[in-house]
Formats: C-alpha cells, structure tokens, sequence
C-alpha cells in the first residue's frame, strides 16, 4: 500500500520521571491528590520564586542518556516564553540548542539502529480542566479549574533522528526505549497514563531517495496501537497528497478516535517561543566523577540480559517476555543456582505473569525447579506452588518446600501409583483395548481416572509412562 | 544616636528599650511621611509586637542579634509574609505572600523590627520613583524634587529618619542612585553575594539586594547580616562571608583607586589613561592632565568635580590614584536596555491574571489576560516589555539580545583589566544632583540617569555610593566606589575614607525640627 514510497519517522518521546520531588521544588511529584496540594512558591510560579535543579532528575536523565549511548554534555536551561494558564511563569523551563544528552543510539530488536539526536530535561505545566463544555474540551466551556500539582514534574524528552522506516519499527522502538527507562528506574513509563508520552514526525519520501520531506507532527498517541495506526494513516495521506499533485503542509496533528489526525490550531498564531537562557539556573556541568558513579550504579541493560537468557536456551520471544516482565535477573539467578534452564523459562514465560513474581528469589525458584526435575512434584503442582509463593514473596514466607507440604504435595510412591493405574485398566477393559491397539489418545480416560483418585495429585506423565510399560510389557 | 549600631548597642546592653526607639521612629513617621511618601505600608501593628519580643529577649537573658531592635525599611518588591508586597504596581495591589524573602528572615533574625514596606518606581523600573502606581516619594531635602530610583522609597525613609536601615534592589543602579540623590550610602554587592529567593524579580541576571545606611559602618553592619550562600538561589555564590566591618579600619595606604576617564570627563582635570601614580595632589599632576578616549557627555561638572576631589582626598590619605580607561562603560546603557527589558518581558508574564493579583475578567483566558496586563501594568513597565519582547523574537535576538550579551562579555573584559591595575575604581554615582519632577519625563533623558551605575550590573561586580559634599542648589553628591567581584571589603575600606573626608552634609531641614529628638 505504500507500493514506491519510503516511510520516514521520527520519535519525539516525553517520560515522566520517577523522582521524588519536583524538578525545580521540594514539592512532592505525586499525582491523584488533592489539587493544589503539592505545590511551594515555586510551583505556582509566586513572585519572588526561584529555582533549584534536582539532582536525582539530572542523575536519571544522564542514566537514561548512557543507556541510550549519549554523550553526557554541559547544557543550558533556556525559558520557552508562552502564554497559558497551566504554565504557572507563562514560561517553561527547558534545555535547548545543549541538551544533557546528545548523539547516541537505540538497537532496536528485530529491526535496526535508530539514532538518539538529544534527550533533554524540561518541566511540566499543570492540567486545566474547562467546566461546562462538554467532555472537559474547550468549546462552550464556561470556565476552567487548574490543578497545578503536575506543574514542575520532571520530564526527559528523547528525541530519536529520522530512521525509522515502518510503524511495526517505531512501535518496537517505544517498547525497547520503555525496557530500558524501566530498567534504570527513570520512569514508569505508562502510555496510558501519561507517564510516557509519544509525538510521532512523520513524512515520506520516494523509495531509496535519501531526502527528507515536509513532516507532520502528531501528538495524542496513547497507546502503541494508536501509533502505529497513525503513522500507516499518516503516511497514506501525504502519499495520497504527492500522488495527486500536492504536498502535504509542516504542521501539528491530532490523532482522533475516529482512525484520522486532524489539524491542530498552534498555541499561538506564531510560534515564537523568545527562547533566552534562564538566568535564575546556572549552567549544568556534570563532572566525570559524577557521570562514571551514575554509569557504576545503572543495571544490567535489557538487551545485554535478553542475550544472556538466549544462552541459556531461551528463545528470542521468551526472552523479550522474561526482561519486559523484569524477571530477566531472577531468571538468571535461578539457573546460576543450578535451576534447569528449559523449566526454569518455560515457568518465567507460562507461569509468572503473576504480582509478586518480580519479588520472588532466585534461589527459590531454583529450588522450585529442583523439586520439580528431581519428580518431587508434578508440573501441576509445580505451577500451584508458584502461585502461592508470588502471593507470600518477598521472604520465608515464599520458601517452595513449605508450600508443598502445606498443600500436601507429598511426593506419591510409586507402588502406590502403579497399584491406581492397574485399578484403572481394570475398570475400563474396553478403552484398554483401544489404546493397546494404538489408539494413544485414549489413554486420557486412565490418567483422568487416576487424577480422580488422587484428587488432582499424581503425575499425569508417570501415568502415562506406566500405561505404555503395561502395553509393551 | 540613632545609627543603627547605636541602637543595637543600647538594646543590647539594656540601655533602651526597642519598643522606645521603635515609637521614635514611628513618631517621625507620622509626622512627616505625609509629605515624603516614602512607604507604601507602615506596620506598626506587627513592628510593636516584634520590638517588644526583641525587649523580652534581653529582660530573659538572650542577645537578640547584632540588629538588636533597629528599625528596617523593606522595598515593597521584597516578599513579606502576610504582608502587602506590591512592586508599587496595581497588578499585585494588596497581594500578600505567604512567604518572607531570604533576606527579611535573615534581618529579623539578627534582631531587626520591619517598619514597614517602602515606595518604589513599579516593579523597580524606573529613576525617580515617579513610575509608582501609588504616587511618588518626594525627596526629603528638597519635595519639589525626586528621590531618585527605583528605591527611592528606601532611600528616603533613610535620610529622612523614618528608619535608620533598609533594603532596595539594584538592577541598573537603583540603590546607589537614589542614595545619592538622598545624601546617604548604599550598596550595591557582588552578584551572587545575596541572595535574591522573594526579591520580585525585573532582570534577574542584574537584580541584586543591598542596604541603604546614614554611614558606611551601618551599611557593612547590615551587609554582613544579609550575605551569605542560599541553597535557594542557584545564583547565590558559596563564600564566606568576610567580617565587612573590620574593613573599615584599614587605611588606604598604597590602595591603588583609578578614577574612569569615560565617567568623569566634564571635570576640570581631563586626564588621560596614564596608570596609578603616588602623590598627595595626584589629580594635579601633569602626568593625568590629558585628553581621555571617548567620554559620556551629560554628566554635571559639578558632580565629577566632588568625585576629583574624593579621590584628591584619598592621594591626601596615602592611596595611589589614577585615571582608568575603561572603554566599554560606554556601551553599557545601550546593552542594559536590550538585556534588562528581555528578561523583564519574561518575568512580568506571569501576572497574567490566573492565579494572583489583578484580574479584568474576559470572555476567555486570551481576553482576561490582555484586559488584566493593559489594567495593572503602568506605561512605563508596558514599554520594557514590548521593548523586551522585541528583542526576543526570531530574526531579532542575534541583533539585538545576542549583541547586547557580548557587550556585557566586553564590560567584564574591560573592568577585569582595569582591576588588573586598580584595586577599587572610583566614578560620580548619578550624572546629576535630585532632579525636579517631570524634569526628565522623557524616557531616555530618564535612562541616562543610570550611565555610571550600569557598568557593574553588566559586570556583576560589587559597588557602593557614598556621599560627598554637594552640587547644584546645595544637594548632595554621591561618589561611586566599584571594586572586582567579591571585593566588598577593599570597595569599604575606600569608603570609610572617603566619609572620614567628606565635608559635613546637612540633615533635610525638616528631619532637624522633628519633634522626634536626636534626628
């Protein structure tokens, strides 16, 4: 459908980032309260007022940079003059023409190496809520509540260079750029929340040309699907444009409910925001030190432990599963203690979609997968003890063999068993015959049967391991 | 004596009671600042209560500060909590803050009573204190006449007697100047050196606090309380704050002073760059008597002649003087009046009508905010920012703002090799003795009030007038001492010697009839 064409995005991404406080005030950066309530002189933008860069966001943000293989840079606030009623100064703080980080990369899984141009830090305006219109839009509102406890929220925006080509590798992208911020602890990163939000440039440009084309903006991407939906749209209309003869105009779109983007009408009628450098903040020189210690403290990045679980026999979607669900580490933590690696991933990827399973030890999980191999319980109950442990973790609480024998999953002898599969054969002659004459699926009437006699608790493959002696024997 | 280590002294030892010197100076309030206008609030009420807890301290034993019960004047652009911080501007007209500036704390914690807030030119943009949307303060030496600008509130609640400390802002000389106009010192300190959390911010990379005193040693006294480092301003500089007073003792021998030949040209002793040479009667030496380079014409012969004659005085006292080119002093009007409005324009957004002071209500927030800004804002602060505003936008900011910041690099340059010669420079502080009202009604005959006082807020370096004998019609003159960043001690030194010499100057006649006492 874009049969001759190139697509061509790039991705401007905002985080939130996860501090504690804001990043120019002591005021707590927490959402859902009360409005108005974490807010100081400085949030409300008070006469007088003045800031202070928080540390801890400047510490992310380099973490996020050195992930994303930035350089670390001097930079500069600039003030981005506007005027809107969330904008407590009619100003925002943001770095400009030197960003903190600049010229890096992001290897994106399964697609290729998509060019960081700069992630810089600004801060948040607060959130207007218009009264009487409908939906809280604008139109016919007769009034508007602004709630300023956002306003100052530390915000990382990652700019990445235009090469991705398809929405398939801008959304893969937004999932490993979420992967690493998740990582480095930098943000919670949720789309639909608000805590990671996406801007998508979009252009297209005749197949194999290098050149860049007029772009459009669109903003409102609130999922992953919403993305890649509006780039395929997108792109369809500027092709639409060139093909009859026209061409698409730079500007800022809204993409809609309705499947479309729509223009947006700017902020201002001219977009000129008088940027100047902020003489309130001094220029932020991190010190090698400073940088090498923020490098020391980062976590293992998740492509580097994706590989690492690869070699340990998971495959590649296993291992996108494992580290997206941060289990990567428990993971590897297990098999190190002498888990069997094939389990051990087969019961991140099937059975640890849990809460919890992120607070699991690994040498627990090590030993859940020993009593397993070692046939001291059923896969069944292998999967029942794991629930209860991801209920009861973090501690002793979440030990597997205490589980196990709370549950009653005493390993069963094995005359007793084969003692419960003669009963079985005995008790259905005709399904008997069936199965010695090969008929290898109904051996599911005698494993059900021993089940029903155990209430759940014998092992379905010893089962059928005894069943295949007698027919052979 | 009413200085405030005087008082501080007396209530100390017990001697007077805070609560006495407090009704004193309320006295001479009530009395006279019906005419001079120097406050736009008084706060008795709350003065009262604080003079009588600094009484309590010393009957319990405690020693409340080295301000121990001195009366002090606030800027009405410095943030008081609970109490009315008004820029002079109808846009924060009855605003209270619910927070006191770093510097108001720091003066009530050393013992200082706050009596109340004082009249400014609005939101500190002004020379004459005439931009005030409350009417302005009339100079208490003469009321036909302005006190000057922007703290010309400040500066003549001080040499009226309305209170013997209090605290302005200087952006572009707006202490220096109206103490000079008013026949008292003030300082101007190095960027940085204080700090500016709850000062109103004009232009923020000029905007510094400093006190207005009777004499130098007040001044210092009231330096050393309000300087320091303030995890709340990122501009504030992390020094040690230096014992001020113990700078004024020292003497000038061998202190090397250059006299700025662009700043003094008028006077009869044209000298040219000619370095520092020793001598009692140095500014008659042939060795000074040549044509400068280029010289800022307007400023009042009468005026460079007062600064002549300081700096004679210090050669007199063992200094070693000389004239100084410092070429860029020249430029710096222009560069100001680009850079101080841009940011201005910055500043000023947020009184938009949202989410404090004056609102016009509108048909919706675009209209509010223009009714609201076209309401509270007078024309003066209209003009900066669109001025500002201007040289902000795209295709003019390389012009105009990006010109005027290399201009700024250029001052420091010059100063910074000026001072490799000099250890304080010497200038007039004002072109002119106080001025008429509507004398200088024209915006830029009223800029060029602040030619010799700018330079240092370009070069954020520290400076200071101090009074020295009089010009025109018997009005006080001030001398500008300049001295490099964080050089406030040698800046103080050369003031004490330039007080120890100056002729006496006259208290405004009608501090003298006060029925107040020793005025």
């Amino acid at each position: 459908m874009t049969a001759g064409w190139d697509v061509v995005v790039g991705l401007e991404v905002h985080v939130e980032l996860a501090t504690d406080t804001k990043l120019f005030s002591a005021a707590p950066s927490r959402f859902g309260d009360e409005p108005n309530t974490n807010v100081t002189p400085v949030c409300l933008g008070l006469p007088g007022s003045l800031p202070v860069l928080n540390r801890r966001a400047v510490e992310l943000a380099m973490a996020v940079g050195l992930a994303l293989n930035c350089e670390i840079r001097p930079s500069v606030f600039h003030r981005k003059n506007y005027f809107y009623p969330d904008m407590p100064k009619d100003y925002q703080v943001s770095q400009y023409d030197q960003p903190i980080c600049a010229d890096g990369w992001l290897d994106v899984p399964g697609e290729g190496r998509v060019g960081i141009e700069r992630a810089h830090l600004e801060e948040d305006a607060g959130k207007t809520t218009h009264l009487g219109g409908a939906d809280g839009r604008i139109h016919g509102a007769v009034g508007a509540l602004v709630d300023y406890n956002r306003a100052g929220t530390p915000l990382l925006e990652i700019v990445s260079r235009p090469d991705i080509g398809s929405a398939a590798e801008a959304s893969a992208y937004v999932e490993e750029l979420r992967e690493i911020l998740l990582a480095v602890g930098a943000s919670d990163a949720r789309l639909e929340e608000g805590s990671m939000r996406v801007d998508a440039n979009i252009s297209v440009r005749p197949a194999g040309s290098g050149e860049l084309r007029t772009r459009c903006e669109v903003k409102n991407l609130n999922s992953l699907r919403s993305l890649r939906n509006a780039i395929d749209y997108e792109a369809q209309r500027h092709i639409g444009l060139y093909e009859a003869g026209e061409a698409p105009v730079q500007e800022t779109r809204h993409w809609s409910t309705d499947g479309r983007t729509h223009s947006l009408r700017s902020k201002e009628e001219a977009d000129d925001y008088r940027y100047f450098p902020e003489p309130d903040l001094v220029p932020l020189e991190p010190d090698p030190d400073w940088i090498e210690r923020v490098r020391a403290a980062m976590p293992e990045l998740p492509a580097a432990l994706r590989e690492r679980l690869c070699a340990h026999g998971a495959d590649a979607a296993d291992a996108q599963v494992i580290a997206s669900r941060g289990l990567a580490a428990l993971v590897l933590g297990a098999v190190a203690a002498g888990a069997d690696a094939h389990r051990t991933v087969t019961h991140a990827v099937q059975n640890l979609a849990l809460d919890g399973a992120e607070l699991l030890e690994a040498a627990q999980l090590a030993s859940l997968v020993q009593m397993e191999t070692s046939d001291q319980l059923t896969a069944t109950q292998a999967k029942a003890v794991l629930t209860h442990m991801c209920e009861r973790a973090p501690g002793a609480a979440a030990d597997p063999s205490a589980i196990a024998a709370e549950l009653g999953y005493e390993a069963m002898d094995s005359g007793e068993l084969e003692a419960l599969v003669d009963q079985a054969i005995a008790d259905n002659p005709e399904a008997w015959a069936k199965f010695c004459a090969g008929e290898a699926k109904v051996a599911g009437v005698f494993v059900g049967a021993v089940m029903k006699a155990t209430r759940g608790q014998a092992d379905g493959q010893a089962v059928t391991r005894l069943l295949a002696q007698r027919r052979d024997a | 004596m009413n200085t405030a280590h005087a008082i501080a002294s007396d209530v100390r030892a017990g001697t007077r009671r805070a609560t006495d010197v407090l009704e004193d100076f309320l006295g001479r309030i009530e009395a006279h600042d019906g005419d001079v206008h120097a406050f736009n609030t008084v706060t008795a009420d709350q003065a009262r209560a604080a003079a009588a807890s600094i009484d309590a301290a010393v009957d319990g034993g405690r020693d409340p500060g080295p301000l121990a019960g001195v009366p002090v004047a606030f800027k009405d652009n410095l943030c008081t909590r609970g109490v009315a911080t008004t820029c002079s501007s109808r846009m924060l007209e009855g605003w209270q803050p619910p927070y006191d500036a770093t510097v108001v704390q720091a003066m009530t914690a050393a013992g200082a009573v706050m009596i109340g807030k004082t009249n400014l030119d609005e939101f500190a943009m002004g020379s004459s204190t005439e931009h005030s949307a409350f009417g302005p303060t009339r100079n208490p030496y003469d009321f036909a006449r302005v006190p000057g600008g922007s703290s010309g509130g400040s500066a003549a609640a001080v040499a009226a007697g309305f209170a013997p400390l209090a605290l302005g802002s200087d952006t572009g000389g707006s202490i220096r100047q109206p103490a000079s106009l008013c026949g008292i010192v003030g300082i101007k300190p190095t960027y940085g050196r204080v700090s500016r959390y709850g000062l109103v911010a004009f232009a923020s990379s000029f905007d510094q606090i400093g006190p207005f005193a009777t004499d130098v040693a007040d001044a210092a006294l009231a330096l050393g309380v309000i300087s320091g480092h303030d995890p709340a301003d990122s501009t504030s500089i992390p020094a040690a704050v230096p014992d001020f007073e113990a700078a004024l003792g020292r003497g000038v021998e061998g202190l090397r002073v250059g006299v700025v030949s662009e700043l003094t040209g008028s006077g009869r002793n044209r000298a040219a760059n000619g370095g520092p040479v020793q001598g009692d009667t140095a500014l008659g030496n042939a060795a000074l008597e040549d044509a400068a380079g280029e010289v800022l014409d307007g400023i009042d012969a009468d005026v460079t002649e007062r600064v002549l004659e300081a700096a004679g005085a210090l050669a007199d006292a063992g200094a070693i003087v000389g004239r100084v080119s410092v070429p860029a002093v020249t430029y710096g009007l222009t560069a100001y009046y680009l850079i101080a409005p841009a940011e201005a324009s910055s500043n000023l957004a947020r009184y938009d009508g949202t989410r404090y002071g004056l609102r016009i209500e509108g048909a919706d927030v675009e209209e509010m905010n223009r009714l609201t800004r076209r309401a509270g804002f007078g024309d003066e602060v209209k003009a900066r920012i669109m001025l500002g505003t201007f040289a902000l936008s795209a295709g003019y900011y390389d012009a105009y703002y990006g010109k005027a910041q290399r201009v700024r690099m250029l001052t420091r340059r010059d100063f910074d090799a000026a001072y490799a010669d000099y250890d304080v420079l010497l200038s007039p502080t004002s072109p002119c003795v106080a001025f008429r009202f509507g004398e200088r009604a024209d915006p830029m005959t009223m800029y060029r009030c602040d030619t010799c006082t700018i330079p240092s807020n370009l070069s954020g370096d520290p400076a200071m007038s101090v009074p020295f004998g009089t010009g025109a019609e018997g009005l006080p003159v001030g001398v500008q001492i300049m001295a490099p960043a964080l050089g406030e001690e040698a800046m103080l030194t050369v003031a004490a010697a330039i007080e120890r010499a100056a002729p006496e100057l006259a208290a405004p006649r009608f501090a003298e009839s006060s029925t107040g006492g020793a005025a």
